[in-house]
C-alpha cells in the first residue's frame, strides 16, 4: 500500500512537470507505461485524473493530498477506493504527500483525513468506475444494468465469458474528465462526478482490519525517513539558536570553526547557520562557533507566576460561543455555587528526532523533502522565502520522525532551502535535541474556570466554563508564509498571530449555560522558543480536563454518581448511548464518590470518568489509577474507551490509533510542562521535559468500538486525547479524596494534595 | 586527526576514516550509508540510535568510533530479514507495533537482547529491561504485547 522508496530510478511525472533522477523517496513505482492520448490534464481538482488512475495491468493508483503519520489512513483511503472501484484492496496504491502528484488536500490536519480527505477520493473512485462501465458498455454490447465488476473486471451478467478488464478498457491512459469542483482547497476540498458513491450495505473492503504494509518496512529498517535522504553533493547543516529567547547575533566569529574542515558560517540577517561536507563536521562546527548574542531580555514571566500573568494580562480577543438562559442571574439566585479552576502548561511535541529537511535549490525550480505533515504548504512557504512561484518547487514528503501537528518540521523544511539558495547546493539539514524540544511550537498554557450553581435538590441551574490563555496559533496551523516559521521570522518576515481558542465540545443540557474565553498576547513578539501552534488535538486536553474536571466537581457536591449525573444531562441519545457504553464496559456501579474502600495499604484505588466530543466523534473514558500514598506516584492502570466516529473503516487500525492518544495523553497528562526562566526555555531534552516510560503505561486499554454505518466516518487522530486527562484526575479524587486542579499531576503535586485533603 | 578504524556491522567488516572521537552513529550514518540507527538526541535518553555491540545494546550517539574497533555491530537491519526474521520482527508486524517507526532501533534492539538473556520475561521484567527507551507516538501497549508473543513464539 505504503509504495516502497524507490533510488535512482528515473520516472515520469504524473504531472508532467519535472523530470528528476536523484534518489526519490516515496516516488510513484512507474509512469503508466505507455505515451497517453492527450497528454495529462493540469493537476487540478477538477480532473479525475488528478485523483485516480489505472494502469495497464489493471492496478489503480489513488493520489491522496492528506497524510499519513504512521496511523494508516492511507490503508483506509485504500480500503474505499478498492470498495469504489470494485478491485482487490491489494491492487490499489496510495500515493500521498509529494506535490507534483497530488491536490492539496490540507495534508494531515485535525484529524479530517477519512473525514474530509476520503471523500473526493470516493467520489472519484466511483466516478471512474462509472466511465469504465459506460466503456465496457459499448465494448461488450450490453447495457451498463447487466454489467458486474469483479477484481477489475467487467463481465455481462449470466455470460462470464463477455468479460474485459479495467486495464484493457483505460490502462494507462487518462480519463480526461471534468469533475464538480467547490473551488477550495486544504480540508474543504471537494470535487465530485456524477456517480452516486456505493451505499455502505454494499462495502465489501471497508470494515476489516486490514494491517499497514510499511509496518514491515519499518521493522526491517527497510523504510527511507527523511532524516536518511541523501542528494549527490549535498551539504549538511545545523543552525545556532539563540541561548536566550528574542536576542539575535551581534557578532560571528568565522576564525573558531576555521580548523573544521570545509565548515563555513551561513548568516542572512539573524540566522545563522554552519554547513560542512560531512554531518559530524557540521555538529562539530555548530558546537564550536563563536557568536555574540545580543544581552539577554527577560520576555517571560518567572514559571511559579505563569497563572498569575495570565490572569492578569490584558485581552487581545474573546468569545462566548455558548450563551444559553441567563447565567449570572441564575448563578445570583442558586442554593449553591460551585466554583473551581484548573490549569494546564506549555507542552512540547518533543517529536522522537528533531525535524529534518533536504532542499536542493536551483536558479529556477527547487525541490525540497520534508517530513511536515503538509507538504502542499511547504512548498509555498519556500517558494515564497527563496523567491519562485510555487509551481516552480516541488514539496516531497518522506517520513519523519513523528507528527502531531505543527512541530518542528515546518521550520527546518524553510530552514534548508534559504540554506540550498544562499550555498548554492542541496543542504540537508537537521536540528539537535535542544533545538527541537527546545524551539518548537508549543501546545498553549491556560486557565479554565468553571461556575456552577445548584439548587436545593442538587439540580445544576448554571454553568459557566471560562478559559483565558495564550493562543493555540501564535505560528499558523502550516508553515506556507514564511512568517510562521524561525527563519522567516529571523529573516525580515514579523510573526502575526492569530487570536483563537475554544470551548468545550459536549452535550450537557444546563438550562443556563455560558462558555467562553479570552486570549492573552504573545510573552515575545518575534522568534520565541514559548511560541504556540497545533499540538495533537490543540486545545482539546487542556479545555476539557478543566471542563470534565469540573464536571465531577458538580456530581460530587450535587452528591451524584458521576456516570449518572452525565446522563442526566446528555439528552443526545448518541452521546449518552456512548457514556453508557464505557460505563458498562468498565463494569461501572454506583458507590459512593469518592471511594470509601480506597485500600488501607500504601496504594489508593480509584476509578474516573470522563467524556467528550471532537467535530462529530464522541468518546467516553473510564480511567482506574492507583496512587501510591507515600511517593505520590500515579499509575493509570487501566483505560476503558468506547469511541464512536460513526462509519468504521479500518477496526484495527482504529483501536491502535486510540491506543495511542490514550497514552500520549497520558505522558501529557501525568509527566509534560515546558520550563521556562525569565529568558529562556529550559526544557531542551527528554531529562529536562520527560514524557511517559514504559513503566507508566498502563496494563490494559479495553476499547469499545461503537460503529455507524449509517453516518459519514469522522475523525479518530486525535479524539480520545482529550477524554484522558480529566478521568485520571477524576480517578485520583476517587482514590483519594483529594482534587489536583494543575497538569502535569507529578508525584509532588500529588504528595501536596494529599496533605492538604 | 582522522585514523582508519575497522568496523564489523551486521556481519560485514569496512573500513571507514574518521575522527576517532566521533561517535558510532555518524560512521554507521554517513560513512556506512547504514541509516536504521537514527538520531534522536544525541544524549543517549531515547535509544533511537541503539545497536548492539557484542550483544550489548548500545547507544551509538555517544559511543566514540574507536571503541568499538573489531567489535561485532548489530543494527536493526542486521536483526533479520523477510526471509529469515527475528521473532520481534514478526511479533511487531502481527501487532502492528509502530507508528511513525523512528524509535523502533531502541525497543527491538534492547528486547532482543533480554529475550536472549530471558526467554520468558514477566511483565516486569520487560518494562523494566526497555526502561529508558522512549516513544512518542504511545505506541506501548503494543510494544508490551509484541515482546510477548515473541517470547510465546520462541517457546
Amino acid at each position: 500500500m505504503h509504495h516502497a522508496p524507490v533510488s535512482r530510478r528515473d520516472f515520469l511525472m504524473a504531472g508532467g512537470a519535472l523530470v528528476i533522477s536523484v534518489m526519490v523517496p516515496g516516488a510513484v513505482r512507474t509512469a503508466l507505461g505507455q505515451t497517453p492520448v492527450g497528454g495529462k490534464p493540469p493537476l487540478t481538482p477538477d480532473e479525475l485524473d488528478s485523483w485516480i488512475a489505472v494502469l495497464p495491468d489493471g492496478s489503480v493508483r489513488a493520489f491522496f493530498g492528506k497524510m499519513d503519520m504512521g496511523q494508516g489512513v492511507d490503508v483506509a483511503i485504500g480500503q474505499i477506493v478498492a470498495d469504489e472501484l470494485d478491485v482487490a484492496f491489494e491492487r490499489v496504491d496510495v500515493v500521498m504527500g509529494d506535490t507534483a502528484f497530488t491536490c492539496n488536500q490540507g495534508g494531515a490536519s485535525g484529524s479530517t483525513a477519512i473525514q474530509n480527505g476520503a471523500i473526493t477520493l470516493r467520489y472519484a473512485a466511483s466516478e471512474a468506475r462509472r466511465v469504465l462501465l459506460d466503456r465496457a458498455s459499448q465494448k461488450l454490447g450490453a447495457p451498463v444494468e447487466k454489467l458486474i465488476v469483479q477484481d477489475g473486471v467487467v463481465s455481462v451478467v449470466g455470460t462470464p465469458d463477455r468479460n474485459v478488464r479495467y486495464g484493457d478498457l483505460i490502462g494507462g491512459q487518462y480519463f480526461q474528465l471534468k469533475l464538480e469542483w467547490n473551488k477550495r482547497y486544504g480540508n474543504p476540498l471537494v470535487a465530485k462526478g456524477q456517480a452516486l458513491p456505493k451505499k455502505p450495505s454494499e462495502y465489501k473492503v471497508v470494515g476489516h482490519s486490514i494491517p499497514q504494509g510499511v509496518v514491515a518496512d519499518k521493522v526491517y529498517g527497510k523504510l527511507r525517513y527523511v532524516t536518511d535522504i541523501k542528494v549527490e553533493g549535498m551539504l549538511h547543516a545545523r543552525v545556532l539558536r539563540s541561548p536566550t529567547a528574542g536576542c539575535g547575533p551581534v557578532t560571528v566569529d568565522e576564525s573558531s570553526i576555521s580548523s573544521i574542515p570545509g565548515a563555513r558560517v551561513i548568516r542572512e540577517k539573524e540566522f545563522v547557520a554552519v554547513v560542512a561536507e560531512h554531518e559530524w563536521d557540521a555538529v562539530r562546527a555548530a558546537r564550536a562557533l563563536k557568536v555574540t548574542w545580543a544581552p539577554p531580555c527577560t520576555p517571560f514571566p518567572a514559571m511559579e507566576s505563569l497563572y498569575d500573568h495570565i490572569r492578569q494580562a490584558s485581552v487581545t480577543g474573546r468569545e462566548a460561543p455558548v450563551n444559553q438562559g441567563d447565567v449570572e442571574a441564575a448563578l445570583k439566585s442558586a442554593h449553591r455555587v460551585i466554583d473551581a479552576e484548573y490549569q494546564w502548561p506549555f507542552q512540547s511535541h518533543a517529536s522522537m528526532g528533531p525535524a529534518c529537511a533536504v532542499a536542493d535549490v536551483r536558479v529556477d525550480h527547487a525541490t525540497v523533502w520534508t517530513g511536515t505533515q503538509k507538504p502542499h504548504f511547504a512548498r509555498d512557504g519556500v517558494a515564497k522565502l527563496i523567491g519562485l512561484s510555487p509551481e516552480k518547487v516541488r514539496a516531497t514528503w518522506v517520513p519523519g520522525p513523528g507528527s502531531y501537528g505543527r512541530n518542528d518540521a515546518g521550520d527546518a523544511a524553510l530552514d534548508a532551502a534559504l540554506l540550498s539558495k544562499l550555498t548554492g547546493k542541496p543542504v540537508r539539514v537537521q536540528y539537535m535535541r535542544d533545538e527541537a524540544t527546545g524551539w518548537d511550537p508549543k501546545g498553549p498554557a491556560g486557565i479554565y474556570r468553571g461556575r456552577a450553581g445548584l439548587d436545593a435538590q442538587g439540580n445544576v441551574v448554571a454553568y459557566d466554563f471560562f478559559a483565558k490563555g495564550f493562543t493555540r496559533q501564535d505560528v499558523a496551523t502550516n508553515e506556507s508564509d514564511p512568517k510562521d516559521t524561525l527563519v522567516g521570522q529571523l529573516t525580515g518576515y514579523p510573526p502575526k498571530p492569530t487570536v483563537i481558542f475554544q470551548v468545550p465540545a459536549e452535550a450537557y443540557e444546563f438550562a443556563n449555560k455560558r462558555c467562553g474565553w479570552e486570549c492573552v498576547p504573545p510573552l515575545l513578539e518575534r522568534a520565541s522558543p514559548l511560541r504556540t501552534g497545533h499540538l495533537r488535538d490543540p486545545l482539546g486536553p487542556e479545555t476539557h480536563f478543566g471542563s470534565e474536571s469540573f464536571i465531577d466537581e458538580i456530581a460530587h457536591a450535587a452528591g451524584a454518581d458521576p456516570v449518572a449525573f452525565r446522563l442526566k444531562y446528555v439528552k443526545n441519545p448518541r452521546h449518552a448511548a456512548v457514556i453508557q457504553a464505557a460505563a458498562d464496559k468498565a463494569g461501572w456501579s454506583r458507590r459512593p464518590y469518592p471511594n470509601p474502600r480506597r485500600g488501607k495499604g500504601n496504594v489508593m484505588l480509584g476509578r474516573g470518568f470522563s467524556y467528550t466530543e471532537r467535530n462529530g466523534t464522541i468518546v467516553a473514558v473510564v480511567a482506574d489509577v492507583e496512587v501510591d500514598r507515600r511517593s505520590g506516584r500515579v499509575w493509570a492502570k487501566r483505560f476503558t474507551v468506547a469511541h464512536d466516529c460513526g462509519l468504521i473503516i479500518n477496526p484495527r487500525g482504529l483501536e491502535l490509533t486510540i491506543e495511542g492518544n490514550v497514552v500520549m495523553a497520558l505522558s501529557r497528562t501525568l509527566f509534560e510542562e515546558v520550563k521556562f526562566d525569565r529568558e529562556r526555555v529550559l526544557s531542551v531534552d527528554w531529562t529536562s521535559y520527560p514524557i511517559l516510560e514504559i513503566q507508566d503505561a498502563p496494563e490494559q486499554i479495553d476499547i469499545v468500538l461503537i460503529n455507524r454505518p449509517d453516518l459519514p466516518a469522522s475523525g479518530a487522530g486525535e479524539p480520545s486525547t482529550r477524554t484522558v486527562p480529566a478521568a485520571i484526575a477524576n480517578a485520583i479524587f476517587d482514590a483519594t479524596g483529594a482534587r489536583i486542579r494543575r497538569v502535569p499531576i507529578t508525584p509532588e503535586r500529588v504528595r501536596a494534595a494529599l496533605a492538604r485533603a | 586527526m582522522t585514523e582508519r578504524i575497522t568496523l564489523v556491522v551486521d556481519g560485514k567488516s569496512t573500513d571507514v576514516s574518521a575522527d576517532p572521537a566521533m561517535p558510532l552513529l555518524y560512521a554507521l550514518r554517513s560513512e556506512l550509508g547504514l541509516d536504521n540507527p537514527k538520531f534522536g538526541c544525541g544524549l543517549a535518553q531515547c535509544g533511537a540510535c541503539t545497536v548492539q555491540v557484542d550483544g550489548r545494546p548500545t547507544r551509538s550517539c555517544v559511543t566514540p568510533v574507536s571503541g568499538v574497533k573489531g567489535k561485532k555491530i548489530t543494527t536493526l537491519n542486521g536483526l533479520g530479514t523477510s526471509n529469515r526474521p527475528h521473532p520481534l520482527q514478526t511479533a511487531y508486524i502481527a501487532e502492528q507495533v509502530p507508528q511513525c517507526g523512528y524509535c523502533l532501533s531502541g525497543w527491538m534492539l534492547t528486547a532482543a537482547a533480554l529475550l536472549r538473556d530471558t526467554p520468558k520475561p514477566s511483565d516486569k521484567q520487560i518494562r523494566q529491561a526497555l526502561a529508558g527507551v522512549k516513544c512518542r507516538c504511545g505506541t506501548h501497549m503494543a510494544i508490551l504485547r509484541a515482546v510477548k508473543r515473541a517470547a510465546g513464539s520462541k517457546a
